[in-house]
């Protein structure tokens, strides 16, 4: 029963902040609520027995990329003035859209109540579990991976040049 | 009792739904680039909550692979995505992205 309220819980918390994300007013709070939701998903991974990519996730979203954006964002000096807004038709016309895709979901998972899937492992989201999938199965796609951090690495070194040449 | 006992995985596929819904309404409904990155991130977090959920109830740990490859791709996509969007910055003195109308048809 505890689980459950846990659930509510962390599901409410990151309902409501990412909510906050997209109506704040202000850039920087926007950032911080988005900081909330992703404890509050680093909260649902945890539940769900995946510990390794709770940590992960905490350092690389909250601890990384926030900073980033947090940083670009008192850099660029963004505030409620500076804030571009959208006609009030736009905002209709976007709440409309992105509710009609909700209705589609959530119909798609009419009559998927009843549907068993086959047990495995229960101690998948453990380190050593992980590690051996990634390691073994998957080393091929990690070793790439780490050409894509360089590439990435040398393009945002070379956009952020003062003059391209 | 574990989290599999006692939550229906449409619990966490109904929440998946909602936060990339969320995601989607934040890149329609608002005109500053920095909270449309953001919103990206929404989306892509909500895909990795859906990646974790199927993975645990399923019990294989390939789901949760694919979860840290995605993380990786997102932190590079915002090192770059950044980058550009202090070069428009530089050059428009906004982040609205109505004043990037010039391969608009």
């Amino acid at each position: 029963m505890m689980i459950k309220y846990i659930f509510y819980f962390l599901a409410f918390v990151s309902v409501f902040s990412a909510l906050m994300v997209v109506v704040s007013k202000n850039p920087v709070h926007c950032v911080l609520y988005l900081i909330m939701c992703f404890f509050s998903i680093a909260g649902h991974y945890v539940l769900l027995n995946a510990q390794f990519l709770a940590a992960v996730h905490v350092i690389v979203y909250a601890g990384a990329i926030m900073v980033l954006f947090l940083f670009v964002i008192m850099l660029l000096n963004l505030n409620t003035q500076s804030e571009p807004h959208k006609s009030t038709w736009l905002k209709f016309a976007a709440a409309i859209t992105s509710g009609l895709l909700l209705v589609i979901l959530v119909g798609t998972l009419k009559g998927s109540e009843t549907m068993v899937m086959p047990v495995g492992n229960p101690n998948a989201g453990l380190i050593k579990n992980l590690g051996n999938t990634l390691f073994k199965d998957f080393l091929l796609p990690f070793e790439v991976s780490s050409i894509l951090f360089l590439v990435a690495m040398v393009g945002a070194v070379m956009l952020g040049k003062k003059e391209i040449k | 009792m574990s989290t599999i006992q006692a939550i229906p995985l449409n619990w966490y596929i109904l929440l998946s739904a909602v936060l990339f819904v969320i995601g989607v309404l934040g890149v329609l409904y608002r005109r500053n680039a920095i909270i449309i990155f953001m919103s990206v991130e929404l989306m892509l977090n909500a895909v990795n909550l859906l990646l974790t959920a199927f993975s645990s109830y399923r019990g294989d740990s390939a789901g949760q692979v694919f979860v840290f490859f995605i993380m990786a791709v997102a932190a590079a996509e915002v090192a770059v995505g950044l980058a550009i969007l202090i070069v428009i910055y530089r050059n428009t003195n906004s982040t609205d992205i109505n004043f990037l109308n010039k391969l608009k048809w």
